[in-house]
């Protein structure tokens, strides 16, 4: 394998790790807050254990989600060390304050996991809603950095020199409010989708019934209308990228010409040689309205773009329909479980909808990877768009490939190990967590 | 602000080998120690790190992200020619943070801790082990930007005595840290003698690496002695940690755990002190003689003022909030750990 190929893989695997547990640990500690919140009110048994059994989820997701962060910052440099010789002063802003924000997590965890019968319950409670309130916080600085380069700012490019930097001003780039939004968002719907979907297999399975049941609605809630969010936020994003980055779009689009009414593309073969789409249900002028809010507005084509700066344009459509379409399939599954909630109170008890549930369990986290393949592959054959080829920042090591390999080989064992422990969690929370099962009476 | 910038990094890496170097010795003394005490060992030390440990590990990635974000080109230049080490550290810090993980939050306790414990213990070993081969290599002036092949520029930059020789006196100096921590956690006398007894023989272990390392660095033609003794702080700073270890020997007698541990800390800050002093501001000793320099290659002028006040006002809310954990946590250690 070339070094380059196997440098971007290496780097696209990482992330693709690093995000899950990422999210994971982003978003779980506001369920186990919740969870903890009705405990401390309410002093049923059932949501202490829930709490505790999150809790656990917590600190495995947090510690593996911290290494594979830690992996990650070495790894900028490892594998591109011309981009971060340049990029580090100006982007690193979202950076150095991502350190602290994750310092406070990884204290307030400490608290946390740590303190139970130790301090002050409120307070106690309190730490668990910083842990994820700095988590939130990470996710979106680490994102406004990614979104720098999409959309670089804060320096003067002169003579191939990086003058006047201004770190805020980077920072606080166009891209890095449509993509923090979007990206928690995401977090929420691919989580909550995750921690829903299994509580209701197990429910489906009659084991725990109670707690089981009352975690799944925790997470449902949670995920449903994080989902109905997300179709709105994706919009925000389209026509923030249709304004930046017209070639991102045209590729997502499969968009070859630049026309105005321009039709929205759904599926299809895009055939980059012949500039067309075979297969595809067009539906017109949906795509001008999407990107600029008018019908009859232009959007810009591949054949504006100079052929050597065009993206890859199989891999991005082909991300962007399934990251759509599995927000739609979710959204609808939203609507339904809403249905249920105010109107048809017999259908929460019914199998089919804990069934769709089930099978949505990974349908977020599956858009997330699409999404993320979207915009980095989209971006190609920039690193910092505009400014820097990735094929020049690529280290000048050679033997990448087996670096990758191993890197890969030891994503696939802790990915293994982790759903291990967590079946093992789960099929054990009868006997440590569910005190309204007989097994745990001794447990109290 | 560059200052300011600059002691957060030299904080942060002083912080990392201490808190996260006794963290390591916690492997590493589980690794030596006999079958029959390991339970004993691993249950005190676990209680004490336990909350503590992921903070621990915080202080790595706030040396990184300083160095990268406020020195590139030092940054970009040790991943370059010591990918390698750098790659292999990264595969101690992934196996045993997760291994840690793995066998305190396994619900079921049954053969697989019987995986996670040998990789706890091995990567404990390692981490340190290639966490010193990286810092000497970085001054002992072997990195060529010039080299022309692939062992010259990425192998030869790092496989020699003195890195090696540093590699294991770091791990001693985690195992060091370790022992003398964990006699401030035990709860009877019966084990409290034990971990004095192993704190006496790793002080020698500790002197005995030391010594390997000039002799080292003697057979690759660093002057090491020169650098250490040549000028005066490095040489005040050596003389006050010999000191410091008397006291601490009398300290060891009349079991006075907490003087220990401030001792064990002074002796540790001093060796960086002196070993980090004598090349202030160059940081990283090219073969070529173009050293890379803490205040000539730094970012521009407004890297490094926001990067200062991030840092300022972060260590605001971090600081207060990590000594009360640590206190909390230190107070009630008579209670076993939540789990
Ligand atoms: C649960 C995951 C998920 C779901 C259901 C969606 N997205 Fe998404 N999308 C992401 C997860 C995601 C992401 C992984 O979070 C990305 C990658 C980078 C980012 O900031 O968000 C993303 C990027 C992304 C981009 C590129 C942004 C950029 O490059 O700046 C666009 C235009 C959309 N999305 C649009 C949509 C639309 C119209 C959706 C309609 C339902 C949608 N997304 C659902
Ligand atoms: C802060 C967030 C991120 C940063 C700074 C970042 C940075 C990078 C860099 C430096 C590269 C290599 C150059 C390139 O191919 O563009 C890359 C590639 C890639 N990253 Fe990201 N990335 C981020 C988030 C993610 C995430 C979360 C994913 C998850 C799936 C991801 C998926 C990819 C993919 C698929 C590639 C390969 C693109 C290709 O094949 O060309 N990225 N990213
Ligand atoms: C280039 C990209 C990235 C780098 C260098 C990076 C770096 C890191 C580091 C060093 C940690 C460990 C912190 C600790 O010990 O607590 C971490 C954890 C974390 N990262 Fe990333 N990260 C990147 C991408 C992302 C992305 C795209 C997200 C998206 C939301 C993200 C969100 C988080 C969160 C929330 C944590 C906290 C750990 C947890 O709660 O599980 N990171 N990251």
């Amino acid at each position: 394998m070339d070094d380059f190929l196997a440098a971007r893989l290496q780097m696209a695997f990482s992330l693709g790790f690093h995000i899950v547990f990422a999210c994971i640990g982003m978003v779980m500690p506001f369920f186990m807050t919740v969870a903890h919140f009705y405990w401390l009110k309410t002093k049923k048994i059932v949501y202490r254990d829930i709490t505790k059994a999150w809790s656990k989820g917590v600190a495995i997701f947090f510690a593996t989600g911290a290494v594979s962060g830690t992996v990650l910052s070495f790894e900028l440099g490892l594998l591109w060390p011309k981009f971060m010789e340049h990029a580090g002063p100006i982007f690193g802003m979202p950076f150095s304050l991502e350190g602290t924000a994750f310092f406070i997590e990884a204290i307030a965890l400490g608290f946390y996991l740590y303190g139970w019968n130790k301090i002050n319950p409120w307070f106690h409670w309190a730490t668990g809603v910083v842990v994820g309130i700095s988590g939130l916080a990470s996710g979106i600085l680490v994102v406004a950095a990614n979104a720098w380069m999409n959309s670089p700012a804060g320096f003067d490019y002169i003579d191939g020199q990086y003058l006047n930097i201004d770190p805020v001003k980077a920072m606080f780039n166009e891209a890095w409010f449509s993509q923090s939004l979007h990206m928690c968002v995401a977090a929420f719907v691919s989580t909550g989708f995750a921690v829903a979907g299994v509580h209701a297999l197990m429910i489906l399975k009659g084991k725990n019934i109670q707690f089981h049941s009352k975690a799944f609605k925790i997470a449902a809630v949670f995920a449903t209308v994080a989902a109905c969010l997300q179709p709105i936020s994706g919009d925000i994003s389209a026509k923030d990228v249709a304004k930046r980055q017209p070639e991102k779009l045209a590729a997502m689009e499969a968009h070859f010409h630049t026309e105005r009414n321009a039709p929205l593309i759904i599926g299809g073969i895009p055939d980059t040689a012949a500039r067309k789409v075979d297969y595809a249900i067009k539906i017109p002028g949906l795509l001008s309205f999407m990107a600029t809010g008018d019908f009859n507005g232009e959007v810009k084509g591949l054949d504006q773009v100079p052929k050597d700066e065009q993206p890859p344009v199989a891999v991005t459509h082909y991300a962007f329909q399934i990251m759509v379409g599995l927000g739609m399939a979710m959204v609808l599954l939203a609507i339904l479980y809403f249905v249920a909630l105010w109107k048809k109170k017999q259908w929460l008890n019914s199998n089919w909808l804990l069934k769709l549930f089930v099978v949505a369990t990974p349908l977020g986290f599956i858009a997330l990877e699409a999404g993320w393949t979207v915009t980095e592959v989209g971006r190609q054959p920039w690193i910092i768009r505009g400014v820097m080829r990735t094929a020049d920042a690529v280290t000048p090591m050679p033997g990448i490939a087996y670096s990758f390999y191993l890197f890969t080989a030891v994503y696939i064992s802790l990915s293994i190990i982790v759903s291990l422990l967590l079946y093992r969690q789960i099929s054990m929370v009868g006997k440590l967590y569910d005190s309204t099962s007989d097994q745990s009476k001794s447990f109290l | 602000m560059i200052y300011v910038v600059i002691v957060f990094l030299w904080t942060a890496i002083l912080l990392y080998i201490l808190l996260g170097g006794a963290d390591f010795g916690a492997g590493i003394i589980e690794l030596m120690t006999a079958k029959t005490n390991k339970a004993k060992t691993r249950k005190t030390m676990y209680k004490a790190i336990g909350p503590i440990w992921e903070a621990n590990h915080m202080w790595l990635i706030i040396a990184i992200v300083i160095l990268f974000v406020g020195f590139p080109k030092i940054y970009t230049t040790i991943s370059v020619y010591l990918h390698i080490p750098l790659v292999c550290m990264l595969l101690g810090i992934i196996a045993r943070g997760t291994a840690f993980v793995f066998r305190n939050y396994d619900a079921v306790k049954d053969d697989m801790q019987k995986i996670y414990t040998p990789i706890f213990v091995y990567s404990s070993l390692i981490t340190p082990f290639f966490l010193g081969i990286i810092a000497a290599s970085s001054v002992s002036g072997q990195i060529d930007p010039e080299a022309g092949d692939f062992l010259s520029a990425y192998v030869f930059s790092w496989l020699n005595w003195f890195s090696i020789a540093v590699g294991i006196f770091t791990v001693s100096i985690c195992g060091f840290l370790a022992t003398i921590f964990i006699i401030g956690q035990t709860d009877n006398n019966g084990d409290r003698q034990h971990f004095i007894g192993k704190a006496t023989r790793t002080i020698f272990i500790v002197m005995f690496c030391g010594a390997l390392v000039f002799l080292a660095a003697h057979i690759e033609h660093i002057p090491l002695a020169t650098w250490i003794f040549g000028d005066t702080p490095g040489l005040i700073a050596i003389i006050a940690a010999s000191i410091s270890l008397v006291i601490m020997i009398y300290a060891l007698k009349r079991n006075k755990p907490i003087l220990l541990r401030l001792l064990a800390g002074f002796q540790v800050t001093m060796i960086l002190f002196a070993a980090t002093y004598t090349h202030f501001p160059d940081i990283v000793l090219l073969k070529n003689g173009n050293n890379l320099s803490l205040l000539t290659h730094q970012g521009q002028f407004k890297t490094i003022e926001s990067l200062g006040y991030a840092l300022l006002i972060g260590s605001l809310f971090i600081l207060p909030a990590l000594v009360y954990l640590i206190y909390i946590f230190q107070k009630r250690k008579e209670e076993p750990a939540g789990h």
